[in-house]
């Protein structure tokens, strides 16, 4: 699948094709233009946006969007889903109670906007009193303790956990001057990798719930090791941008892996690297 | 349209042009698409490709023109003959040339998609400005170029009367729609992917945010 912001479907339909499950961008309850530009900056090892959550707002995204996606590509749509509030998450969850939406995730952790004054769980509660779909949270690595956020999110009614988002950082240009017109962004790419790969050992620590890993997904190598922390899933992000054919890729690297790794498939390397990292704090 | 691929492909040749670089990559199954579209080209040892506009498309080859100012472009014009990169496109939305008096406008890097609109305009004056006569030897890829040298601006030597097809700089380019309101002009902005996927490449054009890869780069406003 996808990290959420890094694909739209119904602009490279072929992209979304070559993954398992498509996420749309986040959805919020009001149309959103995004940030003013410059957006992004490519600096060591990855890259900034600051984009901001840029969407049609959740009326026309159900009313256009989302009939124009599900018939677009015929693999599942996860319904990213964001907000300032608790209520903002609910209401847009009550109104997607579709067939046409496989999962809702709730984007818990955009580096990007202003946070919601509630809590992660209390977010995910609400939710959950509000929808029988699936839902999913999607977390912060900045949580500074993310198995206690895990067990709380779970216990919240959490479906599963998509970890993680980017990392809150700045990138300054010749003159000291912020690179972005918003000052700060979303660290995305390589760099990300051995964060989501603690993040998930982490956090599969703490639950037995599936967990979307993503971070830094660059190579089959990456998604097996991704696995072999705990991930039942794997999303691509910032790789999409630099090689849209990276799905099909990275599907026959990880063949490939698993084959040299000794594994007949990814799903024998599922959380082997548990036993092999002992008393990880966090 | 023709549809955009990605391909590794070999450089063929690198030539200063100027302060610039002229790099030549062999055109595979690559179509060379329409002027003022542009490509991703992988910038090595880079995390983000760059997006460059054609600037010529010799028989069997793309030909690029780099200025290079930031780690990535520098990357590119330091590729030597033999190296290989990955390339994507053409992408984007490029000139019409169904203009009937069409004068092509560029103004430093901004003239690398004009060799390439030229020759579909093979009669179309063309106006370059540039900050120093270092910069202007680029003029030379254009054919009928006429040249001013800062502090002269293009918008001082515009000639009336024509339909304006410009790439520059964002203050030159406003210059122009100031006095040109329907010029088709070729907008700059970072972008991370080219295809539609980050949202990174806007850009504000009379309040509205306008995404260049999929809207542009070139906009024309009435």
């Amino acid at each position: 699948m996808n990290a959420s912001g890094c694909l739209d479907a119904l602009i490279a339909p072929d992209v979304a094709r070559g993954l398992d499950t498509f996420v749309t961008k986040t959805v919020t309850p009001e149309p959103r233009a995004g940030n003013p530009p410059t957006r992004i900056a490519e600096i060591e090892f990855g890259m900034l946006n600051s984009i901001g959550l840029a969407n049609p707002g959740r009326e026309a995204f159900i009313a256009e969007t989302l009939p124009r996606l599900a018939s677009t590509i015929d693999i599942p749509i996860w319904v990213s889903v964001g907000g300032f509030c608790a209520r903002d998450y609910v209401e847009t969850c009550e109104q997607l109670a579709r067939d046409d939406v496989a999962c809702i995730e709730l984007n818990l952790s955009c580096p990007n906007v202003d946070e919601a004054p509630e809590s992660a769980a209390e977010i995910v509660a609400a939710c959950r009193a509000a929808t029988a779909n699936p839902l999913y949270a999607k977390l912060s690595a900045h949580s500074s303790d993310l198995g206690e956020t895990v067990r709380a999110v779970e216990s919240a009614g959490a479906d599963g956990i998509s970890l993680i988002n980017t990392l809150r950082g700045v990138a300054l240009d010749a003159q000291l001057a912020p690179r972005l017109a918003r000052g700060a962004g979303g660290y995305s790419g390589p760099a990300l990798k051995p964060v989501a790969l603690g993040a998930v050992l982490a956090a599969r620590r703490a639950t037995q719930l599936p967990i979307v890993g993503m971070g830094g997904m660059q190579s089959g190598r990456d998604v097996l090791e991704l696995i072999a922390c705990g991930a039942t899933h794997a999303a691509l992000g910032t790789v999409l941008f630099a090689d849209p054919d990276a799905p099909a890729r990275i599907r026959a690297e990880l063949t490939d892996e698993c084959a040299r790794a000794g594994f007949a498939s990814p799903a024998d390397a599922f959380g082997v690297a548990l036993g092999n990292v002992a008393n990880l704090a966090n | 349209m023709s549809k955009p691929r990605r391909e590794r492909r070999s450089v063929t040749g690198v030539e200063a042009v100027g302060p610039y670089a002229l790099v030549r990559v062999g055109r595979g199954g690559l179509d060379k698409g329409a002027p003022g579209q542009f490509f991703m080209l992988e910038a090595p040892g880079h995390v983000l490709p760059r997006p460059m506009s054609l600037c010529l498309a010799p028989r069997g080859e793309l030909g690029f023109l780099v200025d290079p100012v930031g780690p990535g472009t520098r990357a590119l014009a330091a590729l030597r003959p033999g190296d290989r990169l990955h390339i994507f496109g053409p992408l984007g939305n490029g000139f019409r040339v169904d203009v009937p008096r069409p004068l092509l406008v560029g103004g430093g890097i901004g003239i690398a998609p004009l060799p390439f609109l030229a020759d579909a305009l093979p009669s179309a004056p063309a106006l370059l400005g540039f900050r120093s006569a270092h910069h202007a030897e680029a003029a030379l890829l254009v054919r009928n170029a006429e040249v001013v040298i800062d502090p002269v601006l293009v918008t001082d030597a515009m000639p009336p009367g024509h339909d304006v097809l410009a790439c520059g700089p964002e203050p030159m380019l406003e210059a122009i729609r100031a006095i040109s309101p329907s010029a088709q002009l070729a907008w700059e902005a970072p972008m991370a992917c080219g295809y539609g996927a980050c949202y990174g490449c806007v850009v504000e054009v009379e309040g509205e945010l306008k995404r260049l890869c999929v809207e542009g780069p070139v906009l024309c406003f009435s």
